[in-house]
């Protein structure tokens, strides 16, 4: 799960890592207010959204007053902020951050996340901040250092001075700088966020080491133990069929292709979106039902696939295991009776009782492209759609 | 021969009183497959379809000689379910539940590495040696006994695959689903290893996907140790970056993980890998004439 800018400084701020003092403002008027708080003569006005890259989109700007301030956020609400993440359709700012100005003498970078392959967290920092981490590592690996967590021990003082000395931290930065990297780890270990990333860390010309911005990111599966995180939730910012899909323990992922498919597992899905792209076609969604198909489920997703207007035919692809075919059939049959379907359905139901289920499609008075196999429901599927 | 579960393999289900637990103790029973005991805190000392059911592992282990655990604990608790399994002295445990919280599975990760249990998964379907036994929820009916080792990242893709393998007539030794979480017990490595040494597999299918390096590693293995040979499909070519395509593990994260990376890895290896998910079984098929 994603959260915003200013909800991550928020919980940073709990666990003891130093952030700007700022808060959040759905209104130009709120804006003002926050702003009023503050001791501070410069203001920041940050557009929240779930993207990064918001700065070169024009999402960040300077206030040097309260009116610049009730200005700024007048401008930057409501507009449409398109960055290298968002993609060219952008989003739409509903929310701000307004904080101090802070005075940078240095850009840094922190960031925490899991390394599969050792099976322990890695805390990474470089003295390249400010710019994507990414470029960093690819153009010059050696400004980044990186120390992994043993589980056994957890992260150790030893390591979190290598971290300083690697940042060229010196005199009383070195002590505000041990505290940040320690309650950052803190901070992520114990929220199970999945990715805590600190760019740029910067280090104020009075030497206070502080998170000028921060991306946290959460472990899905563990949200179940902490409440107070799910309720940072923006449902502006996800896609409304994604939303939908949820509801019904669907996970569908849309694309801009205009085959839909709905599969059964996550692999047979994935391999279903790339065998359609292999046949020449373009996949309009990833969309896997779960282990266990069912009536109800088949018809939820064959409204979402078809809400999306690119839509031009549908496959449906179920390897049945435990999931019985002859069930998936009727659901097929009962979702296409209730729903004004106006694109071609290619099924292919293969495993458990599928000899039965393509019986039922045939005889059904619903038109259907039955496939045999695999490879044919992908043909059949990309035909369709010419 | 096969690798893992097989005519010896006694099973011990940890959370058999469920509804997950109680459908697929009857389809492995069903199946042939020794299942020996059930553990449900609580319920020790019931019967659960005519298996003895205790409220520890360590009880069952010890009442009924249980080697292997098989887990349908609800994500909560399965971390500490597969511990107890370890503790328990198991040979085997492999955890069918999906959801489980990664910082969980680090936890895990590091108690089984001072202990001598092997696990498979989470978020997986199982192992099965068919004709011999099956130990976790993949439909039986679509193996047969053969010599092809199939390693899968994938449920239903595996199912897939293997129903391709069974219809050109090319049975399996041993399936495993190895999962799709990113912190995971057996890898590629450590299951090609176990078939390169068993005589009765002739040959391997590993079904990867995007995320992760897992591939990448297993194709230096495969150049190094592996003489059988190797076919692989990876899935997720068309998968957009930066998003979780189902599996946790399923990620393109920062350029890396892609399927690109690993089909090259894997071709450079000597690995056939086929294009097509389609034509998995048919690839292997071409691959045993030569």
């Amino acid at each position: 799960m994603k959260i915003h800018e200013y909800q991550g400084k928020e919980i940073l701020r709990k666990y003891g890592v130093a952030v700007p003092d700022g808060g959040a403002a759905f209104t130009p008027d709120e804006a003002v207010e926050v702003a009023k708080k503050l001791d501070s003569k410069v203001f920041v006005v940050k557009a929240q959204i779930h993207a990064g890259g918001r700065g070169k989109g024009g999402g960040v700007k300077i206030a040097k007053s309260l009116e610049e301030v009730r200005s700024l956020a007048e401008q930057l609400l409501g507009m449409n902020l398109v960055t290298h993440q968002t993609g060219p359709g952008g989003r739409i700012v509903k929310r701000l951050l307004v904080e101090q100005g802070v005075d940078i003498a240095r850009e840094l970078y922190a960031g925490v996340v899991l390394d599969r392959e050792s099976a322990m967290d890695v805390i990474m920092v470089s003295t390249e901040g400010g710019v994507e981490i990414e470029k960093v590592a690819a153009e010059t690996p050696d400004l980044i250092f990186k120390v992994k967590v043993d589980p056994a021990v957890g992260l150790r003082p030893f390591q979190i001075k290598q971290m300083v000395y690697a940042l060229k931290l010196e005199g009383s930065q070195v002590k505000s700088a041990v505290k940040f990297i320690s309650a950052l780890y803190r901070a992520y270990k114990e929220t199970d966020a999945s990715m805590a990333e600190i760019n740029p860390l910067v280090v104020t010309g009075s030497g206070d080491v502080m998170a000028l911005d921060a991306k946290l990111n959460f472990d899905d599966n563990a949200l179940y133990r902490h409440k107070d995180i799910v309720e940072y939730r923006d449902l502006a910012e996800e896609e409304p069929a994604e939303i939908e899909a949820s509801k019904f323990d669907l996970n569908y992922i849309k694309l801009d292709g205009n085959v839909g498919c709905m599969v059964n597992g996550a692999g047979l899905a994935m391999s279903t979106m790339d065998i359609i792209k292999l046949t020449g076609g373009e996949p309009a969604n990833f969309l896997d039902v779960g282990g266990a198909a069912n009536a109800t489920t088949v018809k939820a997703g064959f409204e979402i696939i078809i809400s999306d207007p690119n839509v031009k035919a549908v496959w449906i692809n179920i390897f049945g295991g435990i999931v019985r075919c002859d069930r998936v059939a009727q659901g097929v049959i009962d979702a296409l009776s209730a729903l004004d379907v106006k694109v071609p359905v290619v099924v292919r139901l293969a495993g458990t009782n599928a000899i039965e289920a393509a019986k039922m499609l045939r005889d059904s008075p619903l038109e259907f492209i039955v496939a045999d196999d695999f490879k044919d429901g992908a043909e059949k599927v990309v035909a369709a759609v010419v | 021969m096969s690798i893992l579960v097989d005519n010896n393999t006694r099973v011990v289900v940890q959370g058999i009183t469920g509804s997950e637990g109680t459908f697929h103790s009857t389809q492995m029973l069903e199946y042939g497959t020794k299942v020996v005991a059930g553990v449900t805190p609580g319920k020790g000392g019931t019967t659960h379809l005519d298996v003895p059911v205790f409220n520890t592992v360590a009880d069952a282990v010890k009442e009924t000689g249980a080697n292997t655990s098989c887990i349908f604990v609800p994500p909560p608790f399965a971390a500490d379910a597969l511990m107890e399994a370890a503790d328990a002295g198991v040979k085997l445990a492999i955890c069918i539940t999906e959801g489980i919280p990664t910082r969980d599975m680090l936890e895990v990760n590091e108690y089984m590495k001072k202990r001598t249990t092997r696990y498979i998964g989470p978020n997986c379907p199982g192992a099965i040696s068919p004709g011999k036994a099956k130990v976790g929820i993949m439909p039986a009916f679509i193996h047969k006994q053969g010599s092809i080792g199939v390693i899968s990242r994938s449920g239903t893709l595996t199912y897939e695959a293997v129903g391709q393998l069974t219809a050109l007539e090319l049975g399996q030794s041993t399936c495993i689903g190895i999962g799709g979480d990113p912190i995971i017990g057996s890898t590629f490595i450590d299951l090609l290893e176990l078939f390169q040494d068993d005589p009765d597999t002739e040959a391997m299918v590993m079904i990867g996907e995007i995320g992760g390096n897992a591939e990448e590693k297993a194709a230096q293995f495969i150049t190094d140790y592996v003489t059988k040979p190797v076919v692989a499909f990876i899935a997720g070519r068309t998968a957009p970056p930066g998003r979780r395509m189902g599996h946790a593990g399923a990620i393109i994260a920062g350029g890396k993980g892609t399927a690109e990376d690993k089909i090259s890895a894997l071709n450079e290896a000597g690995v056939h890998v086929a294009e097509s998910p389609a034509e998995i079984g048919i690839t292997m098929q071409k691959v045993l004439r030569k």
